[in-house]
């Protein structure tokens, strides 16, 4: 670290101070910075932009920016909570609210906006929110839920017409308030789309079921008798009942500090500064929306991001200089998609405008090309903007052939060759050159590897189709075939291997590597084998022990059982929902107690047995299965559990029976073999207690049904499952859930679990959402079908052996001295049972030392 | 390699070949473990019938599980086909032939090297023996 580094002082604690602060302990690698940010918000900072994904289910924790990691650098300081009230730049400190004094070497202004509340009489009435911060954001919503739980049915209304408002109004119509958005002007998203756009805009909006008023300027807010906000007075007389307003009017920069410091501001605000970010003081930097920069003040991320980026190479003694706003904007918006980009109004002198509009389908886009119908200057894309990816980094570049050609629907646009240096993420400022160096010089060979090591797509993520596209173009370049191949045995992948085995209606190993596989003589491996065995289950479904198929099975679900470090095994009777009846629970404790096996109880509300002997393995179940037990697949890759918590049959706070919703669901789909295991939870109300948003299916219930979250884990790499459809009744609920796990087992890679599954498979949540709810396929009424067949053909499969010797005979621990146990196996005990003894201690044990070890017979409760 | 041979009388096995079991109690592309002279040993019949045997210990966790692993085939560097099996514990693959370890999988033996005794076999008259002289 550097002996004594200067101190940089940030006054603001938003999106832009934390790329700042990133970008800085990303390039200081000497120390010469330590950085203070000051914070007014009581948090960390958070992704602003994605404020209105927390309405459909994303937890305040998953707005988190970046790596949290950034905050213990020693060199970083963030004081929340500690607005800062003064600067005295001749002294070159700042002053808090708490009044603590920070001297600064540099001091950033990164302060923001504010929403702007217009001067309307009644503004300051209850129930008159701004739309800005997680705390307005979370005060609407507690306002709202609070009036519904008196019985009434919200009605909303957003002033203001833009990006923000109709942001605002989805997220009060996800809330269940009736929304009308009121728009001064003479169309919506005025500042960015053009009348035509904006027209099949109002279409989409109106879809949704939110009202639109246009040329509508409020006048006055008066509140209701009851109290709070009640309706609104338009000045063309007109009136709009509303419970709750929100003031979407536009954003005002922050600059009363640098005002009252006396620096030089813009004519409609923002604090004046140059293309290197700094402003009359130069020790004074502004950077994001409270910066007024070629006279003007941006209201997005990208421009301040790229101030932040300016500002810190010039703290580094670099020469950068803004490089001019990239103002393109898409509008985060479920059900509406509007993409504006460049020149959208034509203002460039002989600009042309090459228009495509479908009113019956909702679609309108237009390009904007220079007079030469060559050069690509802007753009409009309404109700489909499948094309913005890739043309927005074509801004200012010619088009290859027709413009025409990129407005047609999904699949007519002509491929694009990006140069090495269009921006593709303008996010965090990343090339298409960089995208390709991250593959041919820094060896990633996935998206993932190429986001981690660029960021391209990791803020707003509206790039990634293209970023896949660039990773896809640039491995196939350099001749790494990205092999999906299973194995050098078979070269499809999984999902194609589904596929090929279902529609040709093979059911053995054999008949598939004879159809499918490399190698006429080859006879697979660990990978394939088992990939086929699981495929087979699904398709073809029978005994794991059956004829050949025995012969494809892991060690696991070849015994039926879980292979321990030691070679012994682990046994986990199936306790669907985690009940278990007095005498379940005592006849499970007997066997363990025979069989000297160490008990635990597993994560999944169930019990596991360690300890047992292969050979041991048939005796132990003749006695669970004699006392109602059933496999419970814990060695499959399979359904594992269904956990619950106790639901509202005893619980004082729970609205819905989960513990039999989760005892049908473990039921229903138990033994159904997946590329990796699954996991169901179900909660009986909002406190969520059986976690189940950790798990691949998530039900959680709600007064008016079930809420249904997808693809959640623990694990290495923990997750939370994301909303896929709300309020379902019982019946819709299994259907969907049947459809999503079998679409699962149909298209995923081997060993992929749900959440990276939902996040690759085609469309996203949004395609998995399309195919099982809506059907986009085609294929729902197969996959009813395939579910109802293994619903029909399940049975226990421990049962099922116990009732056949010849599958008995896998479990003699020796073909040729069946009742000897493994000689090798030892334990010793701890805290009143039995554990496998370690290397030293059967070291210790030859060496007559006095080490209790025993062989798998131990004693431990004398 | 086990030799099919049909000469030698089954109720005297030849000197330094222990019986181990018939063919037909072992399952095609399946292993089984033995006791044979005191050491456990995994016994495999592959598809053919050919029968072949390696130490039942697996070196990279020390535990007696290789005749749990899956059986399959590797096409080696020289082109060759060999039978293989994969260890259930840690996934490494072993020439079944030989009892080479063809990929330690990244890890490293827990004692010794990381590659199998193998044991020469022969199935006469449907009885597997294992050769256990010199």
């Amino acid at each position: 670290m550097h002996p004594s580094p200067q101190h940089l002082v940030v006054v603001g604690g938003g999106m832009v101070a934390h790329r700042l602060v990133e970008a800085l302990r990303d390039r200081d690698a000497a120390g010469a910075w330590r950085v203070t940010v000051l914070a007014e918000e009581p948090r960390r900072p958070y992704d602003r932009v994605a404020l209105t994904s927390w309405f459909s289910g994303r937890s305040a924790d998953e707005l988190q920016l970046g790596d949290p990691a950034l905050w213990d650098d020693p060199l970083v300081t963030l004081r929340r909570d500690d607005r800062v009230v003064a600067i005295d730049r001749d002294a070159r400190t700042v002053t808090t609210a708490r009044g603590r004094v920070e001297r600064y070497d540099h001091l950033v202004l990164a302060t923001g906006s504010s929403a702007w509340v217009p001067p309307i009489e009644g503004a300051d009435t209850p129930g008159v929110f701004v739309y800005r911060t997680l705390d307005d954001v979370a005060a609407l919503r507690g306002y709202v839920e609070e009036l519904q739980a008196q019985g009434r049915t919200v009605r909303g209304a957003v002033l203001g017409g833009g990006l923000l408002g109709l942001e605002a109004a989805g997220a009060l119509q996800a809330l269940g308030a009736r929304t009308t958005v009121l728009q001064v002007g003479t169309h919506l998203m005025s500042a960015q789309v053009d009348l035509g756009g904006g027209e099949a805009l109002r279409r989409l909006v109106n879809d949704l079921g939110v009202a639109v008023r246009l040329h509508a300027s409020t006048t006055r807010i008066r509140p209701h008798r009851r109290g709070g906000v009640g309706r609104l007075d338009l000045a063309d007389g007109g009136r709009v009942d509303a419970d709750v307003v929100v003031v979407a009017a536009g954003v005002r920069p922050r600059d009363e500090l640098a005002r009252a410091a006396g620096l030089p501001v813009g004519e409609r605000g923002g604090v004046v500064v140059d293309g290197t970010c700094l402003t009359a003081d130069l020790a004074v930097s502004a950077v994001g929306e409270v910066a007024c920069i070629d006279g003007a003040c941006l209201g997005l991320v990208a421009p301040g991001y790229a101030m932040a980026e300016v500002t810190v190479d010039r703290l580094l003694g670099g020469a950068a200089v803004f490089p001019g706003a990239d103002t393109a904007t898409k509008l985060k918006l479920a059900g509406v998609d509007v993409a504006s980009f460049g020149d959208a109004f034509a203002t460039t002198p002989g600009a042309l405008e090459v228009v495509w509009a479908d009113p019956v389908g909702g679609v309108y886009k237009k390009l904007v090309v220079s007079d030469d119908a060559r050069t690509l200057l802007g753009g409009v894309l309404v109700g489909d903007v499948s094309a913005y990816a890739s043309l927005r980094p074509m801004l200012g570049r010619p088009l290859p052939g027709d413009p025409g050609a990129y407005l047609l629907p999904a699949g007519g646009a002509p491929d694009v060759e990006l140069p090495d240096d269009a921006s593709v993420c303008s996010c965090n400022n990343v090339t298409a050159g960089t995208i390709r160096a991250a593959v041919t010089e820094h060896g990633c060979t996935d998206v993932g590897a190429v986001k981690a090591c660029t960021r391209a797509g990791t803020s707003c993520g509206s790039c990634l189709p293209l970023v896949k596209t660039l990773v896809g173009t640039e491995l196939t370049r350099l001749g790494v075939t990205v092999s999906s191949a299973l194995c050098e045995h078979v070269a499809l992948s999984r999902a194609q291997l589904y596929d090929a085995v279902r529609v040709s209606g093979v059911t053995s190993f054999t008949e598939v590597m004879a159809r499918f596989g490399t190698d006429a003589a080859g006879r697979g491996c660990d990978i394939c084998k088992p990939v086929v065995a699981s495929i087979l289950a699904t398709t073809a479904p029978a005994h794991v022990l059956e004829g050949e198929r025995a012969a494809l099975q892991d060690t696991n679900d070849h015994v039926m059982a879980n292979l321990q470090k030691d070679g012994s095994y682990s046994v986990v009777p199936r306790i669907p929902g985690g009940e278990v009846t007095p005498e379940g629970l005592v006849a499970i404790g007997q066997v363990a107690q025979d069989f000297g096996l160490y008990t635990k109880i597993t994560g999944g509300q169930r019990i596991d047995l360690f300890g047992a002997r292969i050979d041991q393995l048939p005796a132990i179940w003749r006695r669970l299965v004699d006392a109602g037990f059933e496999s419970g697949h814990a060695y499959g890759k399979s359904l594992r559990t269904v956990k619950s918590c106790v639901g509202s049959t005893w619980c004082r706070f729970g609205v819905q029976d989960s513990v039999a919703l989760a005892v049908m669901l473990e039921l229903r789909y138990r033994g159904l073999r997946s590329p990796h295991k699954l996991k169901l939870g179900v909660s009986g109300c909002a406190r969520e207690c059986a976690e189940a948003r950790g798990k691949d299916v998530g039900v959680i219930a709600t007064d008016k049904g079930w809420n249904l979250y997808v693809g959640g884990n623990g694990g290495f790499t923990p997750r939370h499952a994301r909303l896929l459809a709300e309020d379902l009744d019982t019946e819709t609920l299994v259907r969907t859930i049947d459809r999503f796990l079998l679409y699962y087992v149909r298209t995923a890679d081997r060993l992929q679990r749900t959440a990276p599954w939902v996040d690759e498979v085609e469309g996203g949540i949004d395609g998995v959402r399309a195919v099982v709810l809506e059907d986009a396929l085609g294929i729902a009424a197969d996959l009813d079908a395939q579910m109802a067949q293994h619903v029909e053909q399940y049975e226990d499969e421990w049962r099922a052996t116990l009732d056949d010797p010849e599958k008995l005979r896998r479990f003699a621990s020796f073909v040729n001295a069946p009742d000897v146990p493994d000689p090798s196996l030892a334990y010793v005990p701890e805290r009143g049972q039995a554990r496998p003894a370690t290397p030293e201690e059967r070291a210790a044990a030859e060496r007559g030392e006095p080490v209790l070890v025993a062989g798998s017979t131990l004693e431990v409760r004398s | 390699m086990s030799v099919l041979d049909e000469t030698v009388g089954a109720a005297a096995p030849p000197a330094g070949w222990v019986p181990v079991c018939r063919l037909d109690d072992l399952a095609p592309e399946r292993g089984a473990a033995a006791l044979v002279a005191g050491e456990q040993v995994a016994v495999f019949r592959l598809l053919d019938g050919t029968v072949l045997a390696v130490q039942h210990r697996d070196p990279f966790s020390g535990a007696h599980v290789l005749a749990r692993g899956i059986v399959g085939t590797r096409r080696l560097d020289d082109g060759s086909l060999t039978p293989t099996v994969a260890s259930p514990m840690y996934k490494q693959a072993f020439d079944l032939r030989t009892g080479r370890c063809l990929d330690p999988a990244g890890k490293e033996p827990v004692a010794g090297g990381p590659d199998l005794r193998a044991w020469p076999v022969r199935v006469v008259n449907g009885l597997v023996l294992v050769g256990v002289g010199a």
